[in-house]
């Protein structure tokens, strides 16, 4: 379990952004980088409490924790809560790898009607074609980042700790553009 | 800016997402230990280089993080196919082979244009 009391999330309650998108931080919050084959599968969406996705773009979310498809045999798991899914995966006998990446990533909250433009400043991705409740790992920038449109107008930007404060910025530049 | 289709994905995705790994359908000698340093040299070092079409492996780094293999013409950069790994080379319609065109006889080529980029 990722111990949240010794924790020193960058950029912590930085906020920015422009009327047309706003840019925050997200609440720190547990990740699991999930390796399996497809035979094990059953067995860990039962363990998690959530169909882990297998079609490409899959996500699926059941009380503030997600599951992201990210590869064919690859997923994100995210959970908002802090439970600890490290002791979840443990109790799993199908072969599976799970590691703890919670300290390693941040994420990035943008909403708003220019949210998609905004990304769109830095991300290659069709944003057209990740409709609400999908899920991509993508570039923004020179950063890889895992998008997640978690409403309409609502994306989860997942980034690497280091690369924070230049997704934030590159972001923040976007919103700005939004709304000209 | 470049797309190409990444069968793991199943969708069309920019360059920037991908790697180049090299001619794809090398095959790794099983008896590595025994062969002659110009048979390793041949596995090792040795590519066609083509003008025209060529089997490339890719890997989709910064999407689905999967290697796979892809057509590819050299000379106007247009991805033909692109398979998973494992599959068999699929046949190209409308693409002349490399092999046909260096076999072109020197005497076709115009020394007026050949400096200009096709």
């Amino acid at each position: 379990m990722a111990d949240q009391t010794l924790r020193r999330p960058p950029l912590a309650g930085r906020q920015g952004g422009s009327a047309a998108a706003r840019i925050s931080m997200a609440a720190p919050a547990t990740r699991l980088s999930l390796r399996a084959g497809a035979d094990a599968v059953p067995a860990l969406s039962a363990a998690f409490g959530l169909d882990l996705p297998v079609r490409p773009k899959g996500a699926a979310s059941a009380g503030g924790r997600h599951g992201l498809w990210i590869g064919p045999d690859e997923w994100l798991l995210i959970d908002e809560t802090g439970a600890d899914l490290m002791a979840l995966a443990a109790a799993v006998p199908a072969m599976h790898s799970a590691v703890d990446v919670s300290h390693r990533n941040v994420a990035i909250l943008v909403s708003g009607p220019g949210a998609a433009t905004a990304i769109a400043v830095g991300c290659p991705l069709d944003l057209t074609r990740l409709p609400a409740g999908a899920a991509a790992r993508t570039v923004l920038g020179k950063a890889e980042v895992v998008l997640f449109r978690t409403g309409e107008d609502d994306y989860r930007v997942e980034c690497w700790r280091s690369f924070a404060p230049y997704a934030f910025d590159l972001l923040v530049e976007g919103a700005d553009d939004a709304d000209l | 800016m470049l797309l190409i289709y990444c069968p793991y994905c199943e969708e069309d995705r920019s360059e920037l997402e991908f790697r180049h790994g090299g001619d794809a359908h090398i095959v790794r000698p099983t008896n590595m230990a025994d062969i002659s340093d110009e048979e390793f040299e041949e596995f090792f070092f040795l590519r066609d280089n083509p003008k025209g079409v060529i089997y490339e492996r890719w890997r989709h780094i910064h999407g689905c993080g999967r290697f796979f293999n892809a057509a590819r013409d050299t000379v106007s950069d247009r991805f033909l196919a692109s398979y998973k790994t494992g599959e068999p080379k699929p046949a190209l319609s409308g693409a002349s082979p490399a092999s046909a065109q260096l076999a072109e006889p020197p005497a076709q080529i115009d020394e007026t244009t050949e400096g200009t980029a096709k």
